[in-house]
């Protein structure tokens, strides 16, 4: 009919071929494959060069992603069936790949293991990779919020310590406050109110045991007293002037912190290093605290786990990798090179860590950590929470109103949860 | 006769080949994904997927959020629109004067902006914007008016991404009208000032008509993207304060992407493909029914 077409058919099978080969072809590749994000696949490469000399016969091949778009590729990567062996996933990732499935459970792993042992490593930030009773994830390296605050400017209202309870927290702010020229308008803390930032409001419910969840975690429970009370604390902060509403105002939050813009805020231990190196005229005018206490003090678990992908072909020796990483000696290394905070109890034994003054705070607030709700809409729900908030701090509605409204947002969020565990489609 | 379309089909079987591969066959897996709640659950296991037929473009109509999004887009598209097709034919009919020198110098100045990465662009006026050492609140304060907090004041997010938005694009629109003025025959300029006509009335009786299939043109093509909107938002405010800037292509990222809930995003494309559709065919409508009057 069309002479020419049939002369196209073989040029299109042609062309298709190489994409289906190529895919056959990786599987042979003997090497485990690992990804890495960020400054940890930067240096993991040097952190294997001992492995490689331990267990030639196990070549790792290292990919790095950065974290902005680690959790797209990462999704991608698994509806496109090439998952890596080994991954570095943000512990509050695990919840999510293992509702899709594509986690393997490393219980059997761990019993036959000399290394890793759950006694080893802070119980907090263990929990945050066991889903439905079952183990997901190592944990690689820790982190937790907690307070930074400006010694001398809070010297100047009469503390010579940092807040250890959310009165003398209220009290310090109200105090810098006070003290602060009426024109400059300085505050005295800073919350980030990005919608993708919710940590602050979360850990204060988490101080004040306050729930987000309720009924299998089907149904939202911001409506329970504790949690509005929490919530009320956090929002009084912006609604008598202790922290700025306007995020814009702190385009860099360490120029903000030196210039004494804030005097206090809640961060991660990412930013010991950011603040000495961008604004080293600060030295020994900063410091770290664990949390101000509600009913107690609290932090959330951070940091990240080792999974290793069900689809993998060589599960045993990518278990040999997470073993070596998780032995106490390469977390000291491994500090050294990243100053993330081991995993490892023992590593943290290491002088390096232990005459570190800032990193002190880290190490007290890690045994108290708790681990953020475990299903796959959290981060949703959090968002949802903090776009709420907003609208509280700009006055736009009661808090009252905001937790009624976001429990009935909530629920609509979990509905197919809902529907899936009664289907039995997803493990109670 | 027959053998000649023969012949053509051949030549545009790639080209067909690959707009279907590539974007007639995911539209049509979008539509049939919108019918469906499609989410981070199914990525795992299709059996949790339930067929939904409309449910989701129901839920859309009660979503607040939508509804927020999309006049916050209409605000984009309708003041953003008339202030860039506005300042790219005034910038290019002052660059065709002959009063004026180093036009290629302003030209080049002038496009630069549309070739120069957004997150490179928004860091710098993200400092222009800045509430305390910005430039922009600096020459207010000259005039004794201000501070605004532009990025972190719900009234004024908005009027500043159009600034942003008007300042990055106007180059490319001026670069068409450039074009177009430049097929305007001198002779006519030099018959309309024999017939005493003044400079105002030259633009208004000979620019402005002449030039109307490029306004068409530079019309839909403004109205088309900024229906669109997504960078300037994404990357400087997130949307924020108080979703003051959420436009309805990034509601759609965060559904689709951010949640994973890719059946409820799909819906929210395919209304926002209605919109298009229609500003565009509304346009070419009305650019048709002026010309059969011209």
């Amino acid at each position: 009919m069309i002479p020419g077409l049939k002369r196209l058919i073989p040029i299109v099978i042609l062309l298709t071929v190489p994409v289906v080969g190529c895919h056959s072809l990786s599987k042979q590749n003997k090497a485990v494959t690992f990804w890495a994000m960020g400054q940890e696949g930067k240096h993991l490469e040097t952190l294997l060069v001992k492995f490689a000399r331990l267990h030639p016969e196990i070549p790792v091949k290292i990919q790095r992603i950065p974290w902005s778009s680690a959790h797209e590729k990462l999704l991608t990567a698994f509806a496109g069936q090439s998952t890596p062996d080994i991954c570095q996933l943000g512990n509050t990732w695990i919840a999510e790949f293992e509702s899709m499935g594509a986690l393997t459970p490393l219980d059997s792993f761990v019993l036959g293991s000399p290394v890793v042992r759950s006694s080893n490593f802070f119980s907090g930030i263990w929990q945050t990779n066991v889903i439905h009773k079952k183990l997901y994830g190592i944990p690689w390296y820790v982190d937790t919020r907690v307070l930074f605050y400006r010694k001398d400017l809070l010297a100047k209202v009469g503390y010579r310590n940092p807040p250890t309870t959310w009165r003398e927290w209220a009290e310090v702010s109200k105090r810098i406050k006070r003290a602060s020229p009426p024109n400059e308008g300085n505050f005295a803390n800073y919350f980030p109110l990005a919608h993708n930032n919710p940590y602050v409001p979360v850990i204060l419910i988490m101080e004040n045991e306050g729930r987000f969840l309720k009924k299998n975690k089907c149904y939202g429970a911001f409506e329970d007293p504790n949690t509005v009370k929490a919530l009320q604390f956090y929002v009084d902060f912006f609604k008598n002037g202790w922290a700025p509403k306007n995020m814009s105002r702190v385009s860099n939050i360490y120029q903000g912190f030196q210039a004494g813009f804030f005097s206090m805020f809640i961060s991660g231990p990412w930013d010991i290093n950011e603040i000495r190196e961008r604004v080293p005229s600060l030295r020994n005018k900063w410091g770290t605290a664990p949390m101000p206490k509600g009913k107690k003090s609290v932090s959330v678990a951070g940091g990240a786990s080792l999974v290793i992908f069900k689809s993998s072909k060589r599960k045993s020796e990518a278990w040999k990798v997470i073993e070596f990483l998780s032995r106490s000696e390469t977390q000291t290394d491994f500090f050294k090179l990243t100053r993330d905070l081991p995993a490892v109890r023992k590593a943290w034994s290491d002088s390096s860590i232990l005459s570190d003054p800032q990193i002190r705070a880290f190490r007290e607030q890690l045994e108290t950590v708790q681990p953020t709700p475990k299903l796959a809409e959290w981060e949703q729900i959090a968002s949802k929470m903090q776009e709420y908030l907003e609208k509280v701090i700009y006055g736009r509605m009661t808090l009252k109103q905001a937790v009624i409204d976001l429990d009935r947002d909530v629920d609509r969020i979990l509905e197919k949860r809902r529907w899936l565990l009664s289907q039995n489609l997803l493990p109670e | 006769m027959k053998k000649t379309y023969q012949i053509a089909y051949i030549f545009l079987a790639p080209a067909l080949l690959t707009l279907t591969v590539f974007f007639f066959l995911p539209v049509l897996a979008a539509l049939g994904m919108s019918f469906t709640d499609f989410d981070i659950y199914s990525i795992g296991n299709l059996a949790r997927t339930r067929f939904v037929f409309l449910q989701n473009y129901q839920h859309l109509l009660h979503d607040p959020l939508f509804w927020k999004s999309l006049l916050n887009t209409a605000y984009f598209v309708l003041v953003a629109g008339p202030l860039t097709i506005f300042v790219s034919l005034f910038t290019a009919m002052a660059l065709q004067s002959s009063l004026l020198r180093f036009k290629s110098f302003f030209r080049l100045a002038f496009f630069l902006p549309v070739i120069t990465n957004l997150v490179a662009i928004a860091v710098v006026w993200r400092y222009l914007y800045h509430p305390r050492f910005g430039l922009l609140n600096y020459i207010l304060a000259l005039f004794h008016c201000g501070p605004i907090d532009w990025l972190g004041n719900p009234h004024w997010a908005m009027p500043a991404l159009i600034l942003l938005a008007t300042w990055k694009n106007f180059g490319y629109f001026m670069m068409i009208y450039i074009a177009g003025l430049q097929t305007i025959p001198g002779e006519l300029y030099e018959a309309s000032s024999l017939d005493g006509a003044n400079w105002w009335r030259q633009q208004w009786h000979v620019t402005v008509p002449l030039l109307a299939p490029t306004t068409l043109l530079v019309t839909i093509m403004t109205v088309v993207g900024y229906l669109q909107f997504f960078a300037e938002p994404y990357i400087m405010t997130q949307g924020g304060p108080l979703n003051a800037t959420l436009s309805v292509v990034l509601y759609l990222y965060d559904q689709g992407f951010r949640w994973w809930k890719m059946g409820y995003s799909a819906s929210i494309a395919f209304v926002l493909f209605s919109v298009v559709f229609l500003a565009a065919v509304l346009q070419l409508y009305l650019g048709k029914r002026r010309e059969a009057w011209g």
